[in-house]
């Protein structure tokens, strides 16, 4: 069946809240009502009709049309389905997640996948800072679910991740994993200074690692480890770069010793 | 009536079996030498619930293709009478024989509708050292040993479909012969996917009856089969049979079972009287003990 299509009329002069567009808040509307919808933005009302032209189509899958960097939360809360973003994105795209497929075909901005808690959200552009970290306030980032970014990230990529995957292809900001709680991040290329900052648990992979660590990561030596060979076959389907990397024997810094100190950053060398 | 099919008789009869709680691993390690060196460890002294707590062997090898780790692989399969005993026998025998065993590790074998503490019950053996990890619905424990990491999936699955006590009696003329014939119906046996046949070498040769003369002996031995006593009690042997030995099969379903008896009496008659076995019977107990009923005739090739 052919997905549910909005194509963007015309450049927008305003951000838009676009978390309405998930498929469990469009199940069972017509096309009219989904046209009708409010959409939050600022003081001037607007309807998703206003802003886009909507082909019909089945809900679980919804495809928007349309370069935008100021679509935000898209699929916030979206806990089925699928949903693709033919370009940008603006902030906190897929916040909350709890099931189903976000893909964004170009970038994401800030806060990308923050609390989220299960499914896939795969960025195939750059993500901003902060990609799975909470909000001002929130003691948890990402507590489940995997997040693919073919490109590269900004700063604090995985802040406070208490659970789930991050695959980023390309290299990450500053501070990447910091306040980790647990969960894995895998870097495929190299991260900016002080990667693992107050790492309390969780596993940081560095395809390579031209930064500095921070002083309290304590190096382990050199080990081929099992558990990330489980995890290669287990990331294949997700991203054959990540696969290929933790195929290869690591450095492993035990760390933050600046805080509990139970988790690691695994660097990876060369065969 | 009994029937001949080549020359070897076929006991209009069947073997009684029971159900059972079941559960598999996946034991992998840098090479398949070591993979079953854990597995044969830890399927030692699981010949029969009766003394031995459950029943455990290796259900087959695997190859690096088909293991989660890449690694080469063994299935082990592990029977009991109860979901406690089980959980009780998996723990521990994981935790002697395959947390010890070099370069191993660990993962669910089968997906049940239960499931048992695998990782999740040895990780506290890392002593705040060990880390978990998940991705999706898997999770597993990494718990740092002297050789590296022991890695160990958290759950396993249970199932409670699974049949025990599947059996094969196998007469012949000469201990020689009759034990060719059960050697032939092991490995086509072994071949069958998702049974074992606990016993040594997949055969048992004291076959046993309920009860005892003695007070306290759960089990006894089953003298209407033993050879040498032929004479003095009500046996079930004719005159040319000198020695009876017996395969028990268990398997994680009643399907299984039947598969593994036919691949076994299709081995025994292949190989014939002459160099095998001259007669096929089945143990049972009169069919009111046991729900599942395996009659020769039906399994015959």
């Amino acid at each position: 069946m052919r997905p549910l299509i909005l194509t963007l009329r015309g450049r927008l002069d305003h951000r838009l809240d676009l978390s309405l567009l998930v498929p469990h808040t469009l199940a069972g509307k017509t096309v009219r009502q989904i046209e009708r919808m409010e959409l939050q933005t600022s003081h001037h009302p607007i309807t998703l009709g206003d802003v886009f032209r909507v082909r019909a189509g089945d809900i679980k899958q919804i495809h928007i049309q349309g370069d935008c960097d100021r679509f935000d939360y898209v699929g916030q809360e979206m806990n089925s389905g699928e949903l693709l973003v033919e370009g940008n994105v603006g902030i906190q795209a897929g916040r909350l997640m709890s099931g189903g497929r976000l893909t964004v075909l170009g970038n994401t901005g800030p806060w990308a996948a923050s609390g989220m808690k299960s499914g896939v959200l795969e960025i195939r552009g750059a993500a901003g800072d902060r990609l799975g970290g909470p909000l001002a306030g929130e003691i948890t980032g990402m507590r489940g679910g995997i997040v693919i970014v073919r490109g590269s990230v900004g700063e604090r990529a995985g802040d406070r991740m208490r659970r789930g995957t991050i695959i980023i292809e390309g290299q990450a900001g500053r501070y990447a994993g910091s306040r980790m709680i647990a969960g894995t991040l895998i870097v495929r290329r190299s991260a900016g200074p002080l990667a693992g900052f107050l790492l309390k648990r969780g596993t940081i992979v560095l395809g390579e690692c031209y930064s500095a660590l921070s002083p309290t990561f304590m190096d382990c030596g050199e080990h081929e480890l099992i558990a990330m060979r489980w995890l290669s076959a287990m990331v294949r389907p997700y991203s054959k770069a990540a696969a290929v990397l933790l195929q290869r024997p690591f450095t492993r810094f035990a760390g933050d010793m600046a805080v509990l100190g139970k988790g690691e950053i695994l660097v990876g060398n060369r065969n | 009536m009994p029937l001949t099919v080549r020359g070897v008789r076929i006991d209009d009869t069947f073997a009684e079996a029971f159900g059972m709680r079941a559960t598999a691993v996946i034991i992998t390690a840098d090479s398949l030498h070591w993979a079953r060196q854990a597995a044969l460890s830890m399927t030692g002294f699981a010949t029969s619930v009766i003394g031995c707590g459950c029943e455990a062997g290796i259900d087959h090898e695997l190859t690096g293709k088909q293991t989660p780790d890449g690694r080469p692989g063994v299935r082990v399969l592990l029977f009991a009478v109860s979901t406690a005993e089980l959980q009780k026998q998996l723990q521990t025998r994981v935790a002697q024989c395959l947390l010890t065993s070099p370069s191993s590790a660990c993962y669910a074998g089968i997906n049940g509708e239960e499931t048992l503490r695998l990782g999740n019950a040895l990780r506290y053996f890392g002593d705040g050292w060990q880390i978990s990890k998940r991705f999706g619905e898997k999770h597993f424990w990494r718990i740092p040993v002297m050789d590296g990491e022991f890695v160990c999936e958290a759950t396993t699955g249970l199932t409670k479909q699974a049949v025990g006590g599947g059996n094969l009696l196998i007469l012949g003329r000469t201990p020689q012969t009759t034990r060719a014939a059960a050697e032939a119906a092991v490995a086509a046996i072994r071949k069958v996917p998702d049974v074992i046949a606990p016993f040594p070498g997949g055969v048992v040769r004291s076959g046993s009856k309920v009860g005892s003369k003695y007070k306290g002996v759960p089990a006894s031995t089953n003298e209407a089969y033993c050879p040498t006593l032929r004479g003095a009690v009500r046996t079930a042997l004719d005159s040319e049979t000198k020695s009876v030995l017996e395969i028990v099969v268990d398997g994680l379903t009643a399907e299984t079972v039947a598969s593994a008896m036919r691949a076994g009496i299709s081995a025994i008659i292949k190989l014939g009287p002459r160099r095998g076995a001259t007669r096929i019977s089945a143990g049972n107990y009169g069919g009111k003990l046991g729900p599942h009923h395996y009659y020769l005739r039906e399994l015959l090739p």
